[in-house]
């Protein structure tokens, strides 16, 4: 069953939670044009869609973070209008988040109860009954955490167990998960799964938000899918299909979305062999030849970042060795990378990538600040220079030079995060997300330039969670799961469901 | 867990709109260091004209006399306080160096000695502040607090609770003598030598320029290649340094090695510094800004006694420049984000793009 | 959803096994343990070279000195534990020291409990303003306080000028109250403990206590989850006032002379007593029992040092390795507990 204009009631009655059409605009950006997700009592919700479809726009404003500036907000049928997180709580929502937020100092019991401890004798608050009823939380749930403990060094999935227990004692309603599974482990999925499933037996509603299909079709019981800030569909589970759901989600052909053009594959330029970091990924073995984008894939969490990091040396690595063009890069250090011909662009641009309150010529000449200086001294022009010949490059305009890079768009602050790596002329570009949060032009510009530089004879090792860029763009797909390489696909044999199925590779033996 | 959401700073999230240009000679003319330079300027045109024997070569030389220390002990804390650290030991290595020389001197060393040795004890302190915090990685704040009573206690070690003057006569003369007729102190000559040091080590060298993206982001000087724990190591080691030479300039203007010399200017250094527009939170400030605080204060607190004005007001002085010169801008940036929001809202939104907007609101 | 959780006082009884375990296991996880057994084995070394160190005079001259540095410190730790810190304290001290011997002088014959009073809410005052620069403009406190520091030695300046008042400007009574002992415990130390006892209590056992920990753990997430932050973080600076005034009002009970530089330099005693007792420097944990004690250890060093015929001259340099001590272990812990971290976590240094 397909409900393209979604009713505000259908046979399970009133919805729990009901938001229709909700809009919410940053500046001219629009971050969600048609917010649409009902959920009934009793019922485990998917929301599916590619980053950016806006889901995490549409949990803020569920959450009482945002308000949105369009719509209608129903909670069991009536109107609501959240000003504040405490409002959506009182209101029986509870969001918990991939990585939930406890306060690392105190104890389990606490942040269960911060702010409304049981009290007992003179109004001080009765530590032995918040521990019973803490345990209480516990033993429902099946899980027993220890409520004396701090919650510092609790795994995520442990987090994420006491945030549900908190939503429990806060007696929730409306449950909603967002992208919970992304770092847990196949054991931490069942259980997680098995409180969801006895959360809905008594009646709650949980929205479930996850980039997982075999988790979704094996859990949810109705799926809506968002595209581009709007709502899609919604589907009985039961009647769907993974490739409608995906086809729905993607919306357009992917092969022709952002054509990497054909280079010349040359030469090895990096080759990274049995890469391993305890506790985080191992076995990891690949090349990347010069004219080349490789796409290193899987969920979030899967240890991609990390594997690029530990190339790049910014993080450590046990075993294994990372060579470039012959020779052997030492490892954790950032500065021998760089000499060598590596660039990165990180994937938080306004933490990593980019001084913000710098202007763009200094944030450009911040990797050429050892080359540009003649015996150890800088000079602003010279600086200016570099930076205005990259700039130019990317075409970002002339008289952003002086200009703070905060007060840049996020497309124009993504090009100064590129000029700074390409004015190292790098061998190797390593690129991190390099599209996340930015606008539609600058992104096909980005690609364009990805390509070129491919057919300049760079090689490219491209990060990125959204499927349609990875298939456009990869000549090979490296899918990671778990911290290993589950597949390496060639171009043709890319397709989303390959992708995918690799990606989420252990879950069905799990489930 | 460790890990903690941070606010994001406030610009940026909504940064689509035409950003305000301007040229850069005016930007330069408007900045937070030509401000404190105008301050600076019209203080003395104002002391110059209402106050009686302020305009005099003897103003300049005791003015810069009494200055010297926290100007000198300024010029590396700008450098830490940039890369969002802080030093509150440098007076207790001041008063340590101090200590040293008297009791060295006392024992029959040759001066040249002993100034060697006091200043490579202030290199070594700098060097332990640098270890902790740097390699070993503990928090700067809590370290100094430990160093600045562990410092203080050797020189008490070290001298107890004796005063030595009986230095050469011919130095501690050359340490408050005149250039010429100018008033100007000779000793500033080394002073200016220190101020340029640090001011191009800080503005027109690759360190310095790692340093401010040290101060904003970790990660983000990493990812270019900087190595941190280095930069904050010698960044400590040339505070310690300078703050020994500090410490030799105040028991030889002085003429005087006790061990509580220069006690409390280390809250002076900082007050001169914030003053002078560097960030508490790093990334931001400059060396000529930080000379113009220092010299302000100075320049205050003499003008305020040749004003007769009681000499136990100027610290008062003191205090309220250092909140206004940091509560201001907060109320500017308020104001500022303030208008901003009405200018969004009167904006009609354009419907040119997708929903890929991370606006990046600390999300729990 | 069904199962509601109702607080109740009381409720069955959990395995009495299991509570014994967790007494164990929190005692060796006390942040205060250090501190506490330092304090232990500097008062048995010192006593045993020394018997004369446990004399009652020697536990009273130990005592007295701790006391007023034990006021500031459990104040100092209140406003520490939310991620501030409060340097003003010398000065307020200073202050509300002054204040009490011209309230003497100007009303001979004033009740000793108004004086008290008096002086409580003039320090609550001086917080007050701390707080409110802090909370409202959101400046750093270290660059807030640091200023007041100087702004109110100031005024104490403009105010004292040259005048000092001397012990008998003030009635007996009053001077009384920090050499008559009960049990061997000196009065004024007694009010100290009955604070630190009450302080701990409602950062313990108060909602609002607890709060206070939770925004020194995560300032952002309080915010998130309604904590009100803005009045907290204004509480402790207001409590640190009063307790900086009611250790002024101590401070001209104990010493002879008050005069415009009372209390120079007190500010980093006590922010390393609150350190070296266990408090976090950047808030979330430790205690102000831990503080008191930390206030303790300092001050007994000076004493145990004489006792022992160590030279005095090296106290300082004592406070300052515990200090860094204090750090190191804080340091080991934590190291300790990000190793049994599921996840290992590679982005910091």
């Amino acid at each position: 069953m397909t409900l393209d204009q979604a009713p505000a009631t259908d046979a399970r009655g009133p919805f729990a939670l009901s938001l229709q059409g909700a809009a919410k605009t940053f500046g001219p950006v629009i971050a969600l044009a048609d917010g649409t997700v009902q959920l009934a009592a009793g019922e485990i919700h998917a929301l599916v869609g590619e980053n950016g479809a806006g889901k995490s726009t549409l949990v803020k404003i569920l959450a009482g973070l945002y308000h949105p500036d369009a719509g209608e907000f129903l909670v069991d049928g009536e109107a609501v209008a959240f000003r504040s997180v405490a409002d959506s709580k009182a209101a029986g929502i509870s969001v918990i988040y991939q990585e939930p937020t406890l306060f690392p100092d105190l104890t389990v019991a606490e942040n269960i109860f911060i702010g409304r401890q049981p009290k007992g004798r003179a109004g001080l608050i009765s530590r032995t009954a918040m521990r019973r009823q803490a345990r209480e939380l516990f033993a429902t749930l099946g899980v027993p955490i220890d409520p004396d403990r701090v919650a510092e060094g609790l795994s995520i999935a442990d987090q994420q167990i006491i945030e549900i227990a908190k939503a429990i004692s806060l007696d929730a309603r409306v449950l909603i998960m967002d992208e919970p599974t992304a770092a847990l482990s196949g054991i931490e999925v069942e259980r997680l799964f098995a409180v969801a499933r006895s959360l809905r037996d008594r009646g709650a509603a949980i929205l479930f938000i996850s980039h997982r299909f075999d988790e979704v079709f094996a859990l949810c019981d109705r799926i809506t899918v968002m595209r581009d800030g709007r709502y899609i569909a919604t589907h009985e589970t039961s009647g769907a299909t993974v490739e409608q759901i995906v086809r729905e989600m993607v919306g357009r052909d992917i092969a022709t979305l952002f054509p990497k053009e054909d280079a010349d594959i040359g030469d090895v330029v990096l080759s990274v062999v049995g890469l391993g970091r305890a506790g985080v990924f191992s076995d990891i073995d690949f090349d990347v030849r010069s004219g080349e984008i490789v796409a290193l894939s899987g969920l979030v969490g899967a240890g991609r970042t990390e594997v690029a990091r530990a190339v790049f040396g910014i993080d450590a690595y046990d075993r294994g060795t990372v060579t470039l063009l012959g020779s052997r890069l030492k490892p954790r250090d950032p500065q021998a990378a760089i000499n060598a011909g590596i660039g990165f662009v990180p994937e938080d641009r306004r933490k990593q990538g980019l001084v913000m309150d710098l202007t763009v010529a200094r944030n450009t000449a911040l990797t050429l600040r050892n080359s540009l200086a003649r015996f150890g001294i800088i000079s602003g022009a010279r600086e200016r220079e570099a930076s205005e010949k990259w700039s130019n490059l990317l075409q970002v305009k002339a008289g952003y030079q002086d200009l703070p890079v905060s007060t840049l768009s996020g497309g124009n602050q993504q090009k100064v995060v590129l000029a700074k790596w390409l004015a190292t002329e790098p061998k190797l570009l390593i690129v991190d997300e390099p599209t996340r949060g930015i606008d539609v032009g600058t992104k096909s510009a980005v690609h364009k330039l990805l390509s070129d530089l491919a057919g300049r004879g760079i090689a490219i090792l491209m990060i990125s969670s959204e499927l349609p860029e990875v298939l456009g763009m990869a000549d090979r797909v490296l899918v990671m799961h778990e911290g290993r390489i589950t597949a390496r696909l060639d171009r043709a044999d890319a397709t989303p469901e390959a992708v995918m199925h690799a990606a989420t590779a252990s879950m069905e033996g799990a489930l | 867990m460790s890990e903690t959401v941070t606010a994001p700073p406030p610009t940026g999230t909504i940064s689509a709109l035409a950003p305000k240009k301007r040229s850069r000679a005016a930007r330069l003319l408007l900045g937070r260091d030509a401000i404190m330079i105008y301050a600076l300027l019209v203080f003395v045109l104002y002391a110059c004209i209402s106050i009686p024997r302020f305009a005099s070569p003897v103003t300049v030389g005791f003015l810069l006399l009494d200055v010297i220390p926290v100007l000198l002990i300024a010029m590396p804390m700008t450098l830490v306080i940039i890369t969002g650290e802080i030093d509150l030991s440098v007076a207790s290595i001041a008063g340590l160096t101090s200590a040293l020389m008297g009791v060295l001197w006392q024992a029959g060393l040759d001066m040249p000695l002993v100034l060697a040795i006091s200043v490579a004890a202030g290199v070594v302190a700098g060097a332990f502040n640098g270890f902790l915090i740097a390699v070993v990685g503990l928090p700067s704040l809590a370290v100094t607090i430990g160093t600045l009573a562990l410092f203080r206690g050797l020189a008490l070690v070290v001298i107890g609770d004796n005063a030595v003057a009986n230095f050469p006569p011919d130095l501690t003369a050359f340490f408050t003598s005149k250039i010429g007729g100018t008033g100007i102190p000779t000793v500033m000559i080394g002073v200016l030598i220190v101020m340029v040091f640090f001011g191009v080590l800080l503005h027109f060298t690759p360190f310095g320029r790692g340093l401010y993206a040290l101060g904003y982001s970790k990660e983000a000087a990493r990812f270019v290649g900087i190595k941190v724990a280095r930069s904050k190591f010698w960044l400590y080691v040339a505070t310690g340094s300078v703050s020994a030479l500090a410490g030799v300039y105040w028991t030889l203007r002085y003429s005087s090695a006790r061990s509580d010399n220069a006690s409390g200017l280390e809250l002076a250094v900082i007050a001169a510094v914030l003053l002078g527009g560097v960030s508490i939170f790093g990334g931001k400030g400059s060396i000529p800004g930080v000379i113009a605080g220092v010299l302000l204060i100075g320049t205050i607190n003499y003008a305020l006694r040749l004003g007769r004005v009681s000499d136990v007001v100027l610290i008062i002085v003191t205090g309220t420049l250092l909140i206004l010169s940091v509560v201001t801008p907060s109320i500017f940036a308020s104001v500022r984000r303030w208008q901003h929001d009405r200018q969004v809202r009167n904006s009609l939104p354009q419907v040119t793009t997708s929903g890929s907007t991370r606006a990046e609101h600390p999300a729990h | 959803m069904t199962t509601t959780v109702q607080p109740t006082g009381s409720g069955t009884p959990t395995p009495a096994a299991s509570e014994k375990r967790n007494i164990i296991g929190s005692v060796m996880h006390l942040r205060e343990l250090p501190v506490i057994l330092a304090l232990v084995a500097l008062v048995l070394v010192t006593w045993a070279i020394n018997p004369l160190f446990l004399s009652p005079q020697g536990v009273k001259d130990m005592l007295l000195n701790a006391t007023i540095v034990m006021i500031l410190a459990v104040g100092q730790a209140i406003v520490i534990i939310t991620r501030n810190v409060d340097l003003s304290v010398g000065s307020i001290l200073g202050l509300v020291a002054f204040g009490t011997g011209t309230l003497f002088v100007s009303f001979p014959g004033i009740p000793i409990v108004a004086v008290f009073i008096l002086g409580m809410v003039f320090g609550a005052l001086l917080g007050a303003v701390n707080g409110l620069l802090v909370t409202l403009a959101k400046v750093p406190a270290l660059v807030i306080t640091l200023g007041t520091l100087y702004i109110y030695r100031g005024l104490n300046n403009a105010w004292a000028g040259g005048t000092q008042y001397f012990a008998d400007d003030r009635p007996e009574a009053f001077g009384n109250l920090s050499v008559d002992t009960v049990l061997g415990f000196p009065l004024i130390t007694l009010m100290a403990v009955f604070v630190v006892v009450i302080v701990a209590i409602f950062m313990a056992g108060a909602r609002s206590g607890r709060d206070l920990y939770a925004i020194g753990s995560d300032p952002d997430a309080a915010r998130v989850f309604g904590i009100p932050v803005t009045k907290r973080v204004l509480l402790a600076f207001v409590a640190n006032g009063v307790l900086a005034g009611l250790a002024g009002v101590l401070y001209t009970s104990r010493f002879n002379s008050v005069g415009a530089t009372t209390g120079t330099g007190l500010e980093l005693d006590v922010v390393a007593a609150a350190v070296v007792g266990g408090v976090a420097i950047f808030g979330g944990s430790g205690s102000v029992v831990g503080a008191a004690f930390g206030a303790l250890l300092l001050t007994t060093i000076t004493g145990a040092l004489t006792a022992v015929r160590v030279d005095k001259f090296w106290q300082q340099a004592i406070v300052g390795v515990l200090i860094l001590a204090s750090i190191v272990i804080d340091r080991i812990a934590s190291v300790r507990t990000a190793r049994r971290l599921r996840v290992s976590e590679a982005r910091d240094v």
